[in-house]
């Protein structure tokens, strides 16, 4: 039971970390029907700002007060990391918009594999670590000298998470950006008919998308203290399948199935192998691909004849 | 060049390829005016309204609209011959609608319209559609999103005020009841009668339906001509109406136009088209001087 409940914790944390990754999958692909490969990479390049503003703000600046220092870490990140975001759509995908279906999939890879690169010439290949911070741990409950812990790390990026899907949610459901989102995700043209500028809709959608993987990103860094140019990769693809888990297209479907994504794998390397947990979520992918093709939440596509 | 004209086109020809949908059409709708463009299948009609809200870009000829000012009209050359999209005074505006793309043809020239299938947000409330509509507006006062999200007072006013409008026009169509539902859920006419509300919320100096009765029966026929002519009454925006339904255009048209094979045959108020013998010949398919053995009584 305590093994659980840790496994559970652990789990959320990881999943909401998936969860704002996927978002920006998600979005992506319902406005434009394009899956962003290159979300993952866009993810590791936010743990690079963070790392690097980290290191500026502790070492230059000296900056103490590490409430402070976190909150400019997620500012600086989510700035730099949407710009980054806005740039790759506007050189990569926008030009390709109306070529054929796969021609910005190609691109997308294509850029996957430009950030990755750059990021491991710029920053080298090693991994790099911070020094931990936010050691203190909660003791929920403890029997037979197992304690089940909640640490601050993770009470902070449970916080910050809730507060940027509210605000997140805000967006897209009370703002008018949010109602183009969504009218654009329907009928592009009759959206632009009405005097919706697409092209600038879609760049924010990829700006907010960015903006929510770069705190996923600084979560990531706290959380591991380490990070490497590769590390956009699996948590990317990761994120990819809790939004396809959740219903690809659908916004809480992602959250959900980043929930979900993380416990299974929290619970499966408790339970079973810790080397194997990679494989677990990849199967329940294949698995759900067969037997529930428009995923959790999705809607079904119904064909009129 | 009449000074109450709305729209302008002049010597309008678009081709595909080798295939001439619109040879040198030139018509003028006058402001406030409901306008109706008619002719068989595939005389060109829908084309005509693609070049006008800039879905096509004609191959040939020049499409004017104005609002304001009627002396902007006297400017209408020498806009042409500058590389200028558009001439916009504090009074009013000029607008040439073939150098623009179909967003600004909306935001800009304030033309809206509807198209033959329903293109209703289908997913989204029957409120949210209407103020999708208004989205520019909206932008602005909310500092593109980041003033509204701090909750600043501009946006909200803003906000409110569009929300007001929105729910006018819902009044106005009946389906305040049904605002909170998704708009997909309504009934075929209904949903007819609320793009025409979500055009109208563009705030247009023109609006454009492309046979908005398509497809109703002869009551909602008869609502959607109340609308229409209620909407010609009240906000004075000049229509622009591709039609089929022969009652409607006969009850509720100023000004016909008549197109065939992508040509002009005929012109003039409803009871004049009703007995023009091109007209005739064009409908029934036959040669002008057959029209007096095919018909043995007069059209209805």
């Amino acid at each position: 039971m305590e093994v659980f409940i840790q496994q559970i914790i652990n789990g959320i944390t990881l999943g909401s970390i998936y969860g704002l990754i996927a978002i920006g999958y998600t979005m992506v692909f319902g406005i434009i029907g394009m899956v962003n490969f290159a979300h993952g990479d866009v993810f590791m390049v936010s743990t690079f700002v963070a790392l690097v503003t980290a290191l500026i703000l502790a070492t230059w600046l000296g900056i103490s007060s590490i409430f402070l220092s976190l909150f400019v870490i997620l500012l600086v990140g989510m700035v730099v990391t949407s710009l980054v975001s806005w740039t790759i759509e506007r050189l990569a995908y926008r030009p390709l918009r109306g070529s054929f279906r796969l021609a910005p999939l190609i691109s997308a890879i294509g850029m996957s594999i430009f950030l990755m690169n750059f990021v491991q010439v710029a920053q080298g290949p090693r991994n790099k670590s911070i020094p931990p911070f936010f050691q203190n741990v909660i003791v929920i409950m403890e029997r037979e000298g197992y304690q089940v812990t909640l640490s601050y790390r993770q009470i902070i990026i449970w916080a910050v998470t809730a507060t940027l899907l509210t605000a997140f949610w805000y967006i897209v459901t009370k703002t008018s950006l949010g109602r183009a989102q969504r009218a654009c995700e329907q009928d592009q043209k009759m959206a632009s008919l009405l005097g919706v500028d697409v092209d600038r809709t879609i760049s924010m959608t990829f700006v907010i998308g960015a903006a929510l993987a770069a705190v996923a990103g600084t979560m990531y860094l706290m959380y591991y203290g380490v990070v490497s140019f590769s590390d956009g990769f699996v948590p990317g693809i990761k994120a990819f399948t809790a939004a396809v888990l959740g219903g690809i297209g659908s916004i809480p479907g992602a959250v959900i199935g980043g929930l979900l994504i993380g416990m299974i794998e929290t619970l499966w390397s408790a339970y079973f192998s810790l080397d194997y947990k990679d494989v677990a979520a990849f199967c329940i992918l294949a698995i759900v691909l067969i037997f529930l093709p428009q995923g959790l939440l999705g809607r079904p596509e119904v064909e009129k004849v | 060049m009449s000074a109450t004209d709305v729209l302008q086109v002049e010597h309008l020809t678009m081709r595909f390829g080798g295939l001439v949908a619109i040879q040198d059409l030139s018509f003028r709708a006058r402001h406030g005016d409901i306008t109706a463009l008619i002719g068989p299948n595939g005389a060109g009609k829908t084309t005509v309204f693609n070049c006008i809200t800039g879905f096509y870009k004609p191959t040939e000829g020049r499409i004017a609209l104005h609002h304001g000012d009627p002396a902007m009209w006297d400017e209408l050359g020498a806009l042409t011959d500058s590389s200028l999209r558009k001439r916009v005074r504090a009074d009013g505006g000029l607008f040439l609608l073939e150098r623009m793309p179909d967003y600004l043809v909306t935001k800009d020239a304030r033309v809206a319209r509807t198209f033959q299938n329903i293109r209703l947000f289908k997913g989204m409330t029957v409120l949210e559609n209407l103020l999708v509509s208004q989205h520019n507006p909206l932008m602005r006062a909310s500092g593109l999103t980041v003033l509204g999200i701090l909750g600043f007072g501009v946006y909200r006013h803003a906000e409110n005020r569009a929300t007001e409008k929105a729910i006018q026009w819902l009044e106005k169509i009946n389906l305040i009841d049904r605002a909170d539902d998704p708009a997909g859920d309504l009934p075929y006419g209904d949903q007819r009668r609320l793009e025409i509300a979500r055009a109208m919320c563009t705030d247009p100096v023109l609006l454009c339906l492309d046979e908005p009765a398509a497809g109703l029966n002869p009551r909602e026929s008869g609502e959607l001509s109340e609308l229409l002519l209620s909407i010609r009454q009240e906000t004075k925006t000049s229509i622009l109406l591709i039609e089929h339904d022969m009652s409607v255009v006969m009850e509720i048209s100023d000004h016909v136009v008549v197109l065939d094979y992508g040509v002009k045959i005929s012109e003039g108020t409803s009871a004049e088209i009703r007995d023009d013998p091109n007209v005739i010949a064009a409908y029934l398919g036959v040669e002008q001087d057959e029209v007096e053995s095919v018909i043995t009584e007069p059209v209805s």
